[in-house]
């Protein structure tokens, strides 16, 4: 399924092979990707993607950006010591729901209460697909995978509502069968100053027969014009309601103060930093006399 | 009568929270500016407050820097630790201790020493330590002007009357020192008679931080554990002046995750931990190797497995940091065992880890990082420092093959390349591939770092005349110290010493110095771990392995005991 109809900056030969299943919403989502940063005009020399393990973590090899690939569940803090290397850097996180809600929770966590300046898009598809059809932290209860035989009985993982918690600065959540709509939310994400989360549902056409195309469009709305993305508890509010899930830019506030900021660091790179002089050193060790 | 003409050892031991540091500190500033050959080792409980606590200060004659089992003068700041003590303490050892302290536990041998008493007179028990302080000066017959004009120095900023109250109670104690120890004779060991050269006091923890600043890194991840906590709490501190990025991560595996991503944007990234922290960190060892990225390691070894005897010490770490990591992949491991040899510690792992693109691991153990000694400045080395970042082209490809393995290394943002790297088998480009031809070439690419990484290890330091020595006694990282005074106590031509800085890979050049010869190794941990890794890597047998594994340090006559026994067993 080519996806990408108009060229981009970040456009791969076209020879490359994609191991992503055909009709899979990786596919979807990278177009909105790619269009979203393309439209942002950043310039792929100052980009760098990073992701863990999975399907959905093999984004970044789809664009022709600066690359981390890092380990299951680590993108976060890979994600960091980079941006805390050179903040000049564009540094966007892309990976699955397992990768980032189960082997990198923690990371998810404490990532938020840092605060840097990260986009973090997560392909929540429900389901694990590169290890064949578990269940994810995500899946909705009831549904019978190889492990879950007798159906997934643990309450879902609530992304959203962790964040808010937390008091993540920017919560979006989108669907990628809607391209158009998920790129200009990313757009705002990768544009907002600060820990940026985008949740985005997507269909795995192969393992999970529930939450499909069609079951996403019949159990998503996008919130009206009039919602308050400056209000938390409404925010909170949207987040835990039963019934459908809310689409959108969910919550937004430039209140809190980013990392690189409040340690800090410097807008010239850590490589081009040489080591102390020899004055400076032996002021250090004169402490010791 | 007592002399202590060459060495005299004094233990200070009270409960946590007591303030025997401040005691032990101002003490070694005072004889270090006398001009004393000093050595201090601590070891303590993992408790907050209580329990019991002990500082080992020697004085010798001869640059000693090993802990000794025997205590001449013991300054018992709590009952408990005399109890602590019991199996070090000898008919020769004498006790200061406060009677009122230690009701039901006093013995008559014991110096009724008034620590509180006076500190009270003075104002406040919070002198106690002050007045101890001059008590020991008192005894041993140093000027208590040195004292007195240290605490002014000390307080200055505390105001006239904190400052004039801490002098007094160096008094009381200094002449009550002088008093009752009149008819003891206690005499120093001699200044050291070598041109006065400038000296530096300090321990591990702070010779460690200072070669990490030396070598230019520039930012630290790590996540809390003794004793690897103290590289970074150093570096914090020296954040602001060094430009040095400081970030406490959730987790271990944070920490090692964020310092590759570090290195891999530019950054000199190093991590801290200790054993229980470094095992959560192997993925990430691993993933250094596959990505040929750099990063530094310090493991500061206290005694396993799992939580083990957290505050204590142990070189039992280095199977776990020889094995870390899935895969095959190039690595190298650094034992630094003295305050020189902590200084060019990470220096040496900053430019082994950035010329082989590869992890380095720095092993150190609770016991030499807490040690204190001198170190003269001249003897701090600074090796010379170059960057191993190029400027990258539009063509760049992170993993091109090359002769001997290693590509040029690019990082995000400088240049017109891309930099991709991926924890899956890669291609030049660093994309994913699964073709068994590129895979082929991609391990021999890792490994073929291999042999340039042996031929530059390190030799190991001989102790003494190793042509003449049909034996050689072998140690590592922390047992330098108790090595080389053993040997000199034993004096016999028979024995030498081989001291290892460098424990991976080990130097193709170091089989001659073993072969024909019976080898003994020495090493704190229960099996000979070091000794199995010679015996593997030359092919050599082990002929004897004296191990310790009680989460203290060797004491040096435990080691001379342990080597007269081989001698004499030889020679039967």
């Amino acid at each position: 399924m080519i996806m990408n109809k108009t060229p981009t900056l970040f456009d791969m030969p076209l020879t490359t092979d994609v191991a992503w299943c055909p009709g899979c919403g990786n596919f979807m989502l990278q177009s909105a990707v790619k269009a979203a940063l393309h439209e942002l005009a950043i310039d792929p020399k100052n980009l760098v993607l990073v992701s863990g393990i999975g399907q959905a973590a093999k984004a970044p090899q789809y664009l022709n950006v600066n690359m981390f690939n890092g380990l299951h569940g680590r993108s976060l803090p890979a994600a960091l010591g980079i941006k805390l290397s050179n903040r000049n850097l564009v540094v966007v996180v892309e990976s699955g729901d397992g990768d980032m809600y189960g082997e990198g929770g923690n990371h998810f966590i404490h990532a938020i209460r840092r605060n840097s300046d990260i986009t973090v898009i997560v392909h929540n598809n429900m389901i694990y697909g590169l290890t064949k059809g578990q269940a994810s932290p995500t899946s909705q209860r009831g549904m019978a995978t190889p492990v879950q035989v007798e159906g997934v009985m643990l309450e879902p993982f609530n992304p959203l509502a962790v964040a808010l918690a937390l008091n993540a600065p920017f919560i979006a959540r989108a669907y990628a069968g809607d391209v158009e709509a998920t790129k200009k939310i990313i757009m705002q994400a990768v544009r907002f100053r600060g820990f940026s989360i985008v949740d985005v549902f997507q269909p795995c056409v192969v393992f999970n027969k529930v939450n499909t195309y069609q079951w996403f469009k019949e159990n998503t709305f996008y919130l009206p014009e009039s919602h308050d993305a400056l209000d938390r508890a409404s925010a909170f509010g949207l987040a835990t309601a039963q019934g459908k899930f809310p689409l959108g830019v969910l919550y937004q506030s430039e209140e809190r103060a980013v990392y690189e900021d409040l340690i800090d660091v410097s807008y010239t790179p850590l490589h081009q930093q040489k080591p102390p002089d020899d004055k400076a050193f032996h002021a250090m060790i004169n402490d010791y006399r | 009568m007592y002399h202590y003409l060459h060495d005299i050892s004094m233990v200070f031991a009270g409960e946590a929270g007591q303030g025997l540091q401040t005691v032990t500190e101002t003490l070694l500033r005072i004889l270090e500016k006398s001009g004393y050959n000093l050595f201090s080792c601590t070891e303590y409980m993992s408790r907050i407050r209580g329990g019991c606590n002990t500082t080992e200060i020697r004085i010798t004659d001869n640059n000693c820097t090993a802990y000794l089992k025997r205590i001449d003068m013991l300054f018992a700041l709590s009952p408990l630790s005399v109890e602590h003590l019991q199996s070090r303490i000898t008919n020769g050892t004498l006790i200061f201790a406060e009677k009122s302290e230690f009701t039901g536990r006093w013995k008559a041998e014991y110096i009724d020493t008034p620590f509180k008493k006076f500190a009270i007179e003075t104002g406040s028990p919070v002198f106690a330590n002050t007045v101890a302080a001059g008590t020991v000066l008192g005894i041993i017959g140093i000027p208590i002007e040195r004292l007195t004009d240290y605490l002014r120095e000390q307080f200055a900023a505390k105001g006239a009357d904190i400052a004039s109250k801490n002098c007094t109670a160096a008094e009381l104690g200094y002449n009550f020192g002088r008093e009752k120890t009149a008819d003891k004779s206690i005499l120093l060991p001699s200044q050291g008679t070598n041109e006065p050269a400038e000296r530096l006091l300090m321990d591990g923890n702070a010779a460690l931080g200072i070669s990490a600043i030396a070598a230019g890194c520039n930012f630290i991840s790590s996540y809390p554990m003794s004793p690897g906590t103290s590289l970074l709490t150093f570096l914090a501190a020296k954040s602001k002046t060094f430009g040095v990025i400081v970030d406490q991560a959730e987790d271990e595996i944070a920490a090692i995750n964020a310092g590759i991503g570090a290195s891999y944007a530019g950054a000199r990234a190093v991590v801290s931990t200790s054993g229980g922290g470094f095992a959560l960190m192997q993925e990430g060892v691993s993933l250094a190797g596959m990505l040929e990225t750099p990063i530094v390691i310090h493991i500061g070894q206290r005694p396993g497995p799992a939580t083990g005897l957290p505050t204590r010490t142990e070189q039992g770490d280095l199977n776990l940091a020889l094995y870390a990591g899935h895969g095959d992949f190039a690595r190298a491991i650094l034992a630094p065992g003295t305050l020189e040899e902590l200084i060019e510690s990470m220096q040496q792992a900053f430019r082994l880890a950035h010329r082989f693109q590869i992890p380095v691991i720095v092993l150190t153990d609770q016991y030499l990082l807490d040690a204190i000694t001198t170190i003269e400045r001249k003897s701090i080395k600074r090796l010379p420092f170059k960057s191993s970042i190029i400027k990258t082209k539009a063509d760049y490809q992170r993993f091109a093959f090359t002769v001997n393995g290693l590509s040029p290394r690019g990082v995000p943002g400088y240049g017109e390349g891309r930099v991709r790297v991926d924890s899956d088998e890669h291609d030049e480009n660093g994309l994913i591939t699964e073709s068994f031809a590129i895979r082929r070439q991609m391990v021999e690419k890792r490994l073929k770092r291999k042999s340039a990484l042996s031929e530059s290890a390190l030799m190991p330091s001989i102790i003494g005349s190793i042509n003449e020595a049909a034996t050689v006694v072998i140690a590592w990282g922390s047992n330098r110290g108790v090595l080389e005074e053993a040997l000199d106590i034993i004096g016999s031509k028979k024995l030498a010493g081989l001291h290892f800085a460098q424990l991976f890979p080990l130097n193709p050049k170091l089989k001659p110095l073993l072969e024909k010869r019976k080898i003994v190794v020495m090493e704190n941990n229960a099996t000979g771990q070091f000794a199995d890794l010679l015996s593997l890597q030359t092919g050599l047998s082990i002929a004897k392995r004296i191990v310790k594994a009680t989460g203290e340090p060797f004491s040096v006559e435990e080691v001379v005991h342990a080597l007269k026994t081989k001698i004499n067993h030889d020679h039967e």
